[in-house]
């Protein structure tokens, strides 16, 4: 079999068991309210950590200022209660603006 | 019961959503399911759009780096999970091997097992529902469905964002894919800051309430961070558990 299909093959099957965990486990465990709370803070940690990382970093390195500039406009728009589509078009917008001004 | 713990804006507000709130919306349990939550869709619908892109350039990318058409479309529908799937290329594109490959996919993957978890509730009860529900866990959705408390409001969310997210996810590879090199360098239109921005918009209800929160997410993003430089894809998210350890003081 192709390698790379063995990849994809494997790649799939590992994370749909991790995906698996929660509804498999649901109902069978009564998990203690604290624990309930602490799944959902952590799940909160991780969002946030994806998107700080994604925001100021690319692969090992730092992603340049046009990037968080951007999010940090999108942030202030959600902050304020702006539409949806504001958010997201604003951080495009600031980022690609700043590119074009140079800013990598 | 604690659900009062869990809820993530301010009391009087509809659990339903609160980062848009710009008008008061009608008591939630008095008004009938699906049309009570115009935002919930619209909001999906931008998030479509914004992953529509993203993966649009995965497909693209994963052709110009040499890889047959089929594989990141076949990938794209049997692992949906964005990161994953571009790690997994790189490290075709670099000349690694299936292994290595897959492992770094994985490990940039486990925490869909904390999201299940977190989310569970939100598929539903019956067997094919938690089998079918589960390939459809992936950050966005999540965080659509961490962002409300009403069961039935979570329930919509996740099913709606999921099933949304996975037909834009895979139309706008296979898009990507066929379209090849052709679409050119799309960090020209800043589209890499969109994503960051949206994850930011659906956590923001969750930070804006409870300041234990704010802390172990301030410290876990701060952590993951200052980690990322030194450590393999993946680790550095999963470090930001750490953050966890701030968050039971006293609010």
């Amino acid at each position: 079999m192709n390698p790379q299909l063995v990849a994809v093959l494997a790649l799939a099957a590992g994370t749909y068991a991790f995906r698996l965990a929660g509804p498999a486990l649901h109902g069978r465990v009564e998990l203690p309210a604290r624990v309930q709370e602490l799944l959902t803070t952590a799940a909160t940690v991780l969002l946030v950590a994806l998107l700080a990382t994604g925001a100021l970093m690319a692969g090992h390195e730092f992603a340049g200022w046009a990037r968080p500039a951007g999010v940090l406009a999108g942030g202030v728009l959600a902050w304020r209660r702006a539409p949806f589509a504001l958010v997201v078009v604003g951080a495009a917008a600031v980022t690609a603006l700043l590119r074009l001004a140079g800013l990598p | 019961m604690r659900t009062a713990q869990r809820t993530l804006g301010p009391a009087g507000r509809t659990p339903r959503d609160r980062k848009t709130c710009s008008d008061p919306d009608p008591d939630p349990a008095k008004t009938p399911a699906l049309a009570t939550d115009p935002r919930l869709l619209r909001d999906v619908a931008l998030v479509c759009l914004a992953d529509g892109v993203v993966g649009l350039s995965f497909g693209a990318v994963a052709v110009a780096s040499g890889l047959p058409v089929w594989l990141p479309v076949l990938m794209s529908l049997l692992v949906f999970a964005g990161s994953a799937q571009f790690s997994a290329v790189g490290v075709f594109a670099a000349g690694g091997g299936p292994v290595a490959a897959a492992a770094t996919g994985l490990l940039l993957n486990t925490r869909t097992a904390a999201f299940s978890l977190a989310v569970a509730d939100a598929l539903g009860r019956s067997w094919p529902a938690r089998l079918v529900g589960a390939h459809l866990v992936t950050d966005e959705t999540a965080a659509f469905v961490l962002a409300r408390t009403d069961p039935a409001a979570r329930r919509r969310a996740f099913w709606i964002s999921g099933l949304g997210l996975f037909a834009a996810w895979n139309v706008s590879v296979l898009a990507g894919a066929l379209a090849g090199s052709a679409l050119g360098d799309t960090d020209r239109f800043g589209l890499d800051a969109a994503f960051p921005a949206v994850l930011l918009a659906l956590v923001l209800p969750a930070l804006r309430d409870s300041r234990g929160v704010r802390r172990a997410a301030a410290a876990g993003g701060a952590v993951a961070v200052l980690a990322t430089p030194f450590l393999p894809a993946g680790v550095p998210v999963l470090l930001a558990l750490t953050g966890l350890l701030l968050a039971r003081r006293p609010a």
